[in-house]
């Protein structure tokens, strides 16, 4: 075989010349500001670059002073989810040429901005862990592996991907409008353990699920599984709790 | 700024697999603290992808002293016999145990945990690829990281979030020297927190942002080697740097072994599957060391694919559509996102990207920390995973073995913290532990000098990528030393922009940026030194593996002044004796 260059070969971006990228930033220091300011900043990259790159730039080369989460800047470790023109996204998982040059960039809703971007994540830690996030299992396996056939593996395996990015919890207007709601991502972290074939503790999460502040309170936006940047089905998983709460099959 | 003192029996830092693994030992058995700089979920244990090789035969037969074998022999023979045979055959339990606490391995049609084939594991020393990893589709390490974060919720571990560790206690002197705790810096409020504790475990990771081209999250800086270097801990074997074949051209973003396990091929311009050439028996699963330098000699030798003729390919076109959706989902996707081109009908640009140390904090195989060549313990101080080095790994390690590593150890070591901190007394510490730290946060946000911190780690990840990575001479490590040293200079006069107390990233950037400083001029110092070819460390002015004056590991020093001092320690041998590496 011989290997051809693609027409989409990346090279064909870091060859294009570099663009001017237009920052609108929603910033807010608490040791100073009374209240959010925006401020604009313009960065030259290449279009093959991450919306991340782009908030690195201001940092590094304009101001310092700008505060953001980030990890592994390839979209697994669910840090650096902020509003980038408009939608719930992960900084680092979208490109230049994709979203644009004209960037608006905010703090995710619905959790309290601590500075910047940042925003403080324990309540949202604390909804996830109200859930029993855990494999609770009443059969002692002994030194061997349980077994679990390849379809009963299927059956919770969307709900595996979830990175707790809070994207989905975060574009949901029903959290919004009330925070004890405990969101689109807690649902999803029961959801995969309710429907593991190992588990025996799922009685236990739909009752809580069931609760005032529990599943019910889905109005089945859709916005949670459209912010998802693991393309997590989360309504659907939001469904198939209510569902074994309604007619008791887990 | 604000100090709170915090009194402990065991105090883990870093909440990667390793550190989760070992607080599950811990918690319920020591008044425990989990100090991570992110939150647990956010660590790079997550972004391991192929799986974790364990010889539990459910596909094929196997054995742990074939792993063990792989294992010595993929590390050049560096690595310590006594701590392969433990992690080996500890393998077992721990995939089990990983079972038992939920994780989601992906299964064979008979229900049991399924494996697949990866680089360097063979059936009987050599014959042929064995599937031996244990795998949940290309997300085993956010499955591991997940699984383990789940099992310190339902023990309640306690968690402090966003807290960086920036000094390590000790009390006593000579031989009644021992841990006393750490001192950290909340991201939240910029106030310090004195953890005085008898037992003090180590698992901050990597640091491979030192490089340009890298697998690593940003917040990989080597800061617990870092924060020990600075403390007198020498680290071990710190040239041994690997550079994993397949990173995304441009980006160096990690696509896993995996993707050659389930029969992916790497080509050259020409198409050719260069491989046959170099590993004529294993071809494209040939250890990671290996294939980088192929990768390397086919771009020197004009075979490289592209404008810049700087690249080969990774392909899967021939793989069915319905396997690659199966088994690598998410670094095909990876793929669509940031190079725009579909694995599925085009081969993948890659390149060598800076990927995992070999080296680190040294300790045994109990995780307790060594200081010097004859292995002395420093009591109540551990490390277990990347940032230490036990030595299992030696010279090179085999994909999975890392995610081996941070279970079995982790697990170690903080089952030997468990017991140890039942045995001593709380330590004293005296009020004002936290002066030194203070002393340079103040001195950092009064600076007037005039170097900017991203500046220096830009020209530091360049002068690494190019002078002391895949392959390196005398010359380019001379050129790397410089810089770094010139760069140390700079490093003494920089200033920040952040002044505040609140999430403050430009200060704690910072910080890292003397860690990843001093950690590379270990690293070159040492690679200087080693006039021969073993592993990752690949001298095109010695291209041989020297056992007569070179089977020992290195030991680097911090000293006073700044400057590195080398020592050797002897290598721990056992069944397998050296014998040329070819597969």
């Amino acid at each position: 075989m011989t290997v051809t260059e693609s027409p989409a070969s990346p090279l064909a971006d870091k060859a294009k010349e570099l663009v001017r990228v237009h920052l609108r930033i929603k910033r807010y220091d608490p040791e100073t500001d009374t209240r959010p300011r925006w401020q604009e900043f313009e960065v030259e990259m290449s279009p093959g670059d991450r919306v991340l790159d782009a908030l690195h730039l201001v940092k590094w080369t304009q101001d310092g002073t700008l505060s953001f989460r980030r990890s592994c800047a390839h979209g697994v470790c669910g840090s650096d989810a902020m509003v980038i023109n408009g939608e719930n996204k992960l900084a680092c998982i979208n490109l230049i040429k994709n979203i644009g040059t004209d960037l608006t960039i905010e703090p995710i809703r619905g959790l309290e901005v601590i500075k910047d971007l940042v925003v403080d994540m324990e309540p949202f830690f604390a909804q996830h862990r109200s859930i029993m996030p855990y494999l609770i299992a009443h059969d002692d396996p002994g030194y061997k592996e349980r077994l679990q056939t390849q379809e009963d593996r299927d059956r919770f395996d969307d709900t595996t991907k979830c990175i707790l990015c809070a994207c989905c919890t975060t574009s949901c207007p029903i959290y919004w409008a009330n925070s004890e709601y405990v969101g689109p991502a807690a649902i999803v972290s029961a959801h995969r353990f309710i429907f593991d074939s190992r588990d025996d503790g799922a009685q236990e999460r739909l009752d809580i699920l069931n609760q005032k502040s529990g599943v019910f309170r889905c109005k089945t936006s859709f916005n949670c599984t459209e912010a998802c940047p693991r393309g997590i089905k989360v309504t659907q998983a939001i469904e198939e709790v209510k569902r074994a709460i309604l007619y008791d099959r887990a | 700024m604000n100090v709170h003192y915090h009194s402990y029996d065991a105090v883990v830092v870093g909440a990667g697999g390793a550190g989760l693994r070992a607080a599950i030992e811990l918690a319920g058995e020591a008044r425990t603290a989990v100090l991570t700089k992110l939150y647990p979920t956010r660590s790079h244990t997550g972004a391991a992808q192929g799986g974790m090789c364990a010889a539990l035969a459910n596909v094929e037969e196997d054995y742990w002293e074939w792993h063990a074998f792989d294992t010595v022999k993929g590390g050049d023979y560096l690595g310590d016999q006594d701590a392969i045979d433990i992690m080996c055959r500890e393998a077992i339990d721990a995939v089990i145990d990983l079972e038992h606490f939920g994780l989601p391995f992906s299964r064979t049609p008979q229900g049991r945990i399924d494996q697949r084939r990866f680089g360097g594991h063979t059936r009987n020393h050599g014959e042929a690829p064995v599937r031996r990893a244990c795998y949940a589709a290309d997300r085993t390490g956010h499955m591991i990281l997940h699984t383990l974060y789940q099992r310190c919720v339902a023990k309640e571990v306690n968690f402090f979030n966003e807290f960086q560790v920036f000094d390590v206690l000790f009390e006593g002197e000579g031989a009644d020297r021992r841990a006393a705790g750490v001192v950290a810096y909340e991201m939240a409020t910029g106030d310090l927190h004195v953890f005085i504790s008898k037992g003090v475990l180590f698992a901050t990771g990597g640091y491979g942002k030192m490089f340009k081209i890298s697998s690593n999250a940003h917040t990989l800086t080597g800061d617990g080697p870092g924060v020990l270097f600075k403390a007198g801990i020498p680290m071990e074997d710190l040239e041994f740097y690997q550079f994993h074949p397949t990173g995304i051209y441009g980006f160096g973003i990690l696509l896993s072994e995996a993707a050659r396990g389930e029969g992916g091929i790497l080509r050259n311009s020409d198409g050719e599957r260069f491989m046959e050439r170099v590993a004529p028996t294993v071809k494209d699963l040939a250890p990671r060391d290996m294939v980088s330098r192929a990768i390397h000699a086919e771009i020197k030798a004009g075979r490289g694919a592209g404008p810049k003729s700087d690249y080969v390919y990774l392909d899967l076109t021939h793989l069915p559509p319905e396997q690659i959706d199966s088994k690598l989902p998410d670094i095909t996707d990876f793929v669509r996102t940031y190079l725009g081109i579909e694995p599925k009908k085009d081969p993948i640009p890659i390149q060598p990207t800076a990927h995992y140390a070999m080296g680190g904090i040294p300790t045994n195989v109990e995780g307790e920390v060594i200081v010097d060549d004859h292995n002395t313990v420093m009591p109540g101080l551990y490390a277990a995973g990347e940032c230490a080095c036990v030595s299992v790994h030696g010279a090179n390690r085999l994909g999975t073995n890392s995610l081996l590593d941070i279970v079995v150890f982790g697990r170690r070591g903080g089952k030997a913290m468990a017991e140890y901190v039942k045995t001593v007394g709380h330590p004293e510490v005296a009020r004002g532990a936290e002066a030194k730290v203070r002393e340079r946060i103040e001195q950092l946000k009064a600076g007037t000098g005039s170097e900017k911190v991203g500046d220096i780690r830009t020209t530091l990840q360049e002068s690494m990528t190019l002078d002391a990575s895949v392959v390196r001479t005398n010359e380019s490590l001379s050129d790397a030393k410089r810089t770094v040293e010139e760069l140390k200079a700079q490093y003494a006069n920089i200033k920040i922009d952040d002044k505040g107390e609140v999430f403050n990233y430009d200060l704690t950037e910072a910080m890292e940026l003397g860690h990843l400083l001093d950690l590379a001029h270990g690293l070159v110092v040492g690679a200087q030194a080693r006039t021969e070819s073993r592993g990752a460390h690949w001298r095109d002015d010695y291209p041989t593996r020297d056992d007569q004056n070179w089977m020992k590991h290195t030991l680097a020093h911090l000293e006073q002044d700044g400057s590195i001092r080398l020592s050797y320690k002897q290598v721990v041998a056992g069944n397998y004796q050296p014998m040329e590496r070819k597969y």
